[in-house]
């Protein structure tokens, strides 16, 4: 059976940076345990400085690789870094296969690297439901950066952009023509994009279609501000483009740091966490009264009333506080 | 999904899933049974932690520390059993993991099954092994029995 901890001794032991302690933290929060919320209490006054750096792109594109080579470039400099990597919950039975973890084996025996393998539990959006709280553990632990990354998303997963600082969005060639690249969605979303599997024919021709996607944004009439969305091509095989990668990730965490843009988006990413909770705690309260959403179903179904009022007779039923 | 309540034990094993890193350790490459395994454990509603094949004691350990992993699957067809799983169990009580439950499969002869057993593995399923036999033996040393196991319904 497993050992107990108290709360207390959790929290000590991630201020510390003790790995066990921050191990079993991240699972009490992210089984909503009430120690993880007491943990995360004494912990949080003294977060807030890690850069939080998300890693999004299709399955099989290569992020946990490109994580790997990150975590490499971080090392060199002697930053501690730590990883969250999410991987999908089965719809249909809630188990998972968390494979992320077997890209990143090299640096087991290396105190400086935190690997965390987490499962979405169909929260959606490529994530799971407490990345962020999690990211606050690491953070209190004194790891800097903490690098998440998703869950392989396609066109329209783009809540990790309002969980970190800096996202990085992995593209592959092969996938499509130019016109892909027009599209709305999670091309909107990388403040830097990666072509990854540089090494290809046509990676040089997708990095092209990116770049000149840009020039498109272009008015001659308007003086340009803010972030340009950096592009960069890397290969894991040839270890090519992964210097252009961490100068990037370094140019775009100043530019957050000298304009306004990283309390902003500090706040969009806590604003985000907290609406999360409320969702969660609301949905809890309107299943904690299973029967009334039962009947309710069943009078749908009968057609007597329709789907949009049933919501609002669960939403006005009352609740325990 | 059920609503857990606020008095809850903090870390009892309640309804959320086992976590379970399933690994080879040593040198050889039929990683076959251990992604059975990884399969049929996912299937049983259990998070698995897969991290393959040429795994050293000090990786396994590392992974059981760091993903807080409720139980440790090791497959092993080698035959370098006995020569591997005390440094594993001994690297795990290092870091503090001693408390996970190990179980191993593989090619095993009846003896060293005792021998290994008397070590500090939990259960070993050779081949043969009925997959839900492992599945049990999972949830029933771990306090996720039939009730959890449904929790996703």
């Amino acid at each position: 059976m497993r050992r107990r901890q108290s709360a207390a001794e959790l929290a000590e032991g991630v201020l510390q940076g003790t790995v066990g302690a921050v191990a079993r933290a991240i699972t009490s929060i992210e089984n909503d345990q009430p120690v993880g919320h007491d943990i995360l209490n004494r912990v949080f006054p003294h977060t807030g400085n890690a850069h939080l750096i998300g890693v999004t792109g299709p399955p099989g594109a290569g992020k946990s690789s490109l994580v790997n080579e990150m975590i490499r470039g971080y090392r060199e400099r002697g930053a501690k870094v730590a990883v969250l990597a999410i991987d999908p919950s089965s719809p249909l039975t809630g188990g998972a296969t968390l494979g992320d973890r077997i890209r990143m084996l090299e640096w087991h025996n290396d105190d400086g690297v935190f690997v965390r393998s987490m499962a979405s539990r169909q929260f959606g959006g490529g994530l799971a439901q407490h990345t962020l709280t999690v990211a606050h553990l690491f953070d209190a632990a004194g790891y800097d950066p903490i690098i998440i990354e998703t869950v392989g998303a396609g066109q329209d997963e783009v809540e990790i952009a309002s969980l970190a600082h800096t996202t990085v969005l992995v593209q592959v060639p092969g996938m499509g023509d130019s016109v892909q690249t027009l599209k709305a969605g999670s091309l909107e979303i990388g403040d830097i994009i990666v072509v990854a599997k540089g090494d290809r024919p046509d990676a040089q021709a997708l990095a092209r279609d990116l770049r000149r996607l840009q020039t498109l944004h272009d008015d001659p009439h308007e003086p340009e501000v803010g972030w340009r969305t950096a592009i960069v091509k890397t290969s894991a095989i040839e270890q090519t483009g992964f210097d252009k990668l961490q100068a990037a990730i370094a140019g775009h965490k100043a530019w957050l740091r000298e304009s306004d843009e990283w309390d902003a988006r500090v706040r969009t990413m806590l604003a985000t966490e907290i609406s999360g909770r409320v969702q969660r705690e609301l949905m809890r309260h309107i299943r904690s009264s299973s029967a009334d959403q039962q009947a309710v179903i069943e009078r749908v179904m009968a057609r007597e009333i329709s789907p949009l009022s049933a919501a609002d007779q669960l939403l006005a039923s009352p609740r325990q506080p | 999904m059920t609503a857990r309540t606020a008095d809850q034990n903090d870390t009892e094993q309640g309804d959320h899933p086992v976590r379970i890193l399933v690994a080879k350790p040593g040198l050889d490459g039929h990683d076959r049974g251990a992604k059975v395994m990884a399969r049929a454990f996912r299937d049983a509603g259990f998070e698995v932690i897969y991290t393959g094949l040429f795994q050293t004691p000090e990786m396994i350990a590392n992974a059981a520390l760091q993903e807080d992993v409720d139980v440790v699957g090791l497959s092993i067809l080698s035959g370098a059993h006995m020569s591997l799983f005390p440094p594993i169990l001994a690297a795990l009580a290092k870091v503090g993991r001693d408390d996970a439950l190990v179980i191993a499969g593989g090619t095993i002869p009846k003896d060293d099954v005792v021998r290994i057993k008397e070590m500090g593995v939990a259960e070993v399923f050779g081949p043969g092994t009925r997959l839900q036999d492992a599945i049990d033996f999972v949830r029933q040393h771990t306090g996720t029995g039939a009730e959890a196991a449904q929790g996703h319904s």
